[in-house]
């Protein structure tokens, strides 16, 4: 298993505060602004980043997702180019982890063993692939603990603790608890759930869980930041992307800072949660 | 594909964890799991309930008007010269076509479960018709999710529903078609996962649905086997189905996989031709995962999907139920296919020699009778699956042919 999810975890214990995730579809709006953004992203206070692999049919994702992943799809974005930009990006960076999101038919078609090579070559930590339930470890899941890269799986409201166990059995890295039911970038949660939430998957588990959906600001990220060990957010930022394209959907010169500058925000309400009285 | 082990049945699918040897499955999101499961639970209980089957029995025969009749086209046969043809005439179901034989099962169990609220995805709009009515019947709450597109070429349909009380969502995203409808019907499954229900129309999607769907749809065939012994005093010689997810022709099929002797026609949409754009996943597509199970589909080298095109809405799928994947690979099915314009012809043909407009689905099937009949002996029993009736197609139909309604 790689080294740098652990670590950063660690890091983040230490300074006494909780992890900022953060995603952004690869190839949007363009392969090189996506790359662009994703450099930034650590300078800017994301611990951990998720850079997604677009997918025609993306179930599990709200509309800013799904047109973000249409966007990538529309200049070539696929799943080769996607390692390159990864490779690019761990020859400046080498200790942020990098997280690959996405959907399974993607790597099923480059071929489950040949990915995950390539993908641990360029430097991938980890990998979220929404549509593998552990009903469906073989597929990629126990392949990928095998090759050295944390399955990263998804708990949810409806995992009970019955099911938990289970869910948790082969993850590794950390544990993504979506607070909603529903598709990314829905409704915002009701936050002070989270806590409780997250305390019930912690019996379960001594990995980091981190929470998601619905955080698009920094009083959110601080709200989350309270309960979890990191707080994800995803839509929000492809909101604010989306939001400097012009007319055409292709980049323009507030592109980068547009991200950057939300997650400044997002960092500094992460920040302003000591953790230190938990811990 | 003949080299692969035969197995000693071809009717046990799928093993516990919903594979049909390689395909099927349940690659869902983990929010739909429990759900999943719950609903495997529910089933396996209904079907081992003789009150639920009384119940089945009772609405197939009093409101769907089953069994359906096993029709000898006696013209068609004769103007073929080969085969004698028999029409199985699904058309003639309440709501006219096969869907409500699922339907009616899905709906069924829904009351069982306790859920109150029904999703469904569609693409002519002949399973969202079938799912609106029955949720008037039985007064629960109906959202049905259609391509944008398939709205605007479905008018007749989305107005039906409208009148049978559904919500009828015109879905927006990616190519705006069946499949997309379906993305948006698992999002609405999502997101509403305690009170919802998603009845699926054909025999795809996580498992169970696409055994479940098979088993409700084996009425088909389950009747056809009976009327060819009252009428020919033995089983018929080959079945011909046309496929879209699959639903009318592994329902035709499933009660005679067993029967070496009889052949099996699969018949897939190839749209302007196979080289061009069609929806023929098994002939021009490979294995890959979507919505929920793996199957053969259409896609890229990058495992992108692509769209799939047909004249006929309701074949105009990229993927197939994982167990005619299955049956394929196994060899124990032949799946062939049927251009726009051979079924528009099929069509023609069948209105003005019987009397009886097919919809454009069963025309691709019709299509390849009109092919392999004649090279088949004036004994040979061939039955094809009428799946559903064409007044739904006129427009369609008649703009293809230069007229305007």
């Amino acid at each position: 298993m790689t080294k740098r999810i652990e670590a950063r975890f660690e890091q983040c214990r230490a300074e006494g505060r909780a992890a900022l995730v953060t995603y952004i579809m690869a190839g949007d709006p363009d392969p090189e602004t996506s790359l662009e953004i994703l450099k930034s992203l650590p300078k800017a206070g994301a611990d951990i980043v998720e850079f997604g692999l677009p997918f025609t049919d993306p179930m599990a994702d709200g509309p800013a997702i799904q047109a973000a992943g249409l966007r990538a799809l529309k200049v070539g974005q696929d799943t080769v180019k996607t390692l390159d930009l990864i490779r690019r990006f761990r020859a400046e960076d080498r200790d942020t982890p990098v997280i690959l999101m996405g959907y399974f038919n993607p790597l099923y078609v480059y071929g489950v063993d040949r990915f995950l090579a390539d993908a641990k070559e360029v430097g991938v930590d980890g990998l979220i692939i929404v549509d593998l339930p552990p009903e469906e470890d073989d597929e990629l899941c126990l392949p990928a603990l095998k090759a050295g890269l944390a399955f990263i799986r998804l708990a949810t409201p409806t995992t009970d603790d019955a099911r938990l166990p289970a869910v948790l059995a082969n993850t590794a890295g950390f544990v993504y608890y979506v607070s909603i039911t529903g598709i990314t970038g829905a409704a915002t949660p009701d936050f002070g759930k989270v806590a409780s939430a997250v305390e019930r998957i912690k019996h379960h588990t001594p990995l980091p869980v981190v929470v998601g959906f619905g955080v698009k600001s920094g009083a959110h990220a601080a709200a989350v930041a309270k309960g979890a060990d990191g707080v994800v957010v995803g839509s929000a930022l492809i909101d604010v992307l989306k939001g400097t394209l012009d007319a055409e959907g292709r980049a323009t010169s507030r592109s980068v800072e547009a991200v950057t500058t939300l997650v400044k925000e997002l960092s500094e309400g992460v920040r302003s949660v000591s953790k230190r009285a938990a811990a | 594909m003949s080299a692969q082990a035969q197995p000693n049945s071809f009717r046990i699918g799928p093993d516990e964890r919903g594979h049909f040897g390689q395909f099927g499955g349940r690659f869902v999101a983990e929010t739909l799991m429990p759900n999943i499961l719950e609903l495997e639970k529910a089933y396996n209980e209904a079907r081992n309930d003789p009150g639920f089957h009384a119940d089945m029995a009772y609405f197939s025969t009093h409101y769907i008007g089953r069994p359906s009749p096993l029709y000898y086209a006696e013209r068609m046969t004769e103007h073929l010269g080969g085969a004698k043809i028999y029409f199985k005439r699904e058309e003639l179901n309440h709501t006219g076509a096969h869907k409500v034989n699922n339907v009616l099962g899905q709906i069924l169990l829904a009351r069982r479960m306790g859920k109150k609220r029904i999703i469904a995805e569609t693409g002519a709009g002949q399973h969202g018709v079938a799912t609106a009515t029955l949720c008037a019947r039985f007064g629960l709450e109906c959202i049905v999710y259609m391509g944008a597109v398939d709205v605007e070429r479905q008018k007749p349909n989305v107005f039906r529903m409208n009148m049978l009380g559904a919500k009828v969502v015109p879905v927006q995203s990616g190519t705006k078609t069946l499949k997309d409808a379906m993305n948006e019907a698992l999002r609405d499954w999502v997101t509403n996962v305690a009170d919802t229900f998603y009845c699926i129309g054909t025999v795809a999607g996580p498992h169970p649905y696409p055994a479940m769907v098979r088993d409700f749809q084996c009425v088909i065939g389950d009747e056809t086997r009976k009327q060819m012994m009252e009428a020919e005093g033995r089983l018929p010689d080959s079945l011909v189905a046309c496929i879209g997810g699959g639903s009318n022709a592994i329902g035709l099929f499933h009660p005679f996989l067993d029967d070496k002797d009889v052949e099996i026609y699969g018949v897939e949409a190839a749209g302007h031709g196979l080289d061009k754009l069609h929806a023929a996943s098994l002939t021009g597509g490979r294995p890959g995962v979507l919505h929920g199970n793996r199957t053969y589909l259409l896609m890229n080298e990058d495992g992108q999907i692509s769209d799939a095109h047909s004249i006929s809405a309701g074949l105009d799928y990229p993927g197939i139920g994982p167990e005619h994947a299955w049956l394929h690979e196994m060899g124990r099915v032949t799946y062939i296919s049927a251009t726009d314009d051979e079924a528009l012809e099929a069509f023609q043909l069948c209105s003005r020699l019987e009397g009886i407009l097919p919809a454009l689905e069963p025309s691709h099937a019709l299509a390849k009778v009109i092919e392999l009949a004649p090279k088949k002996p004036k004994d040979h029993l061939m039955v094809v699956n009428i799946s559903g009736r064409g007044d739904k197609d006129l427009f369609q139909i008649a703009e293809h042919l230069g007229n305007k309604l």
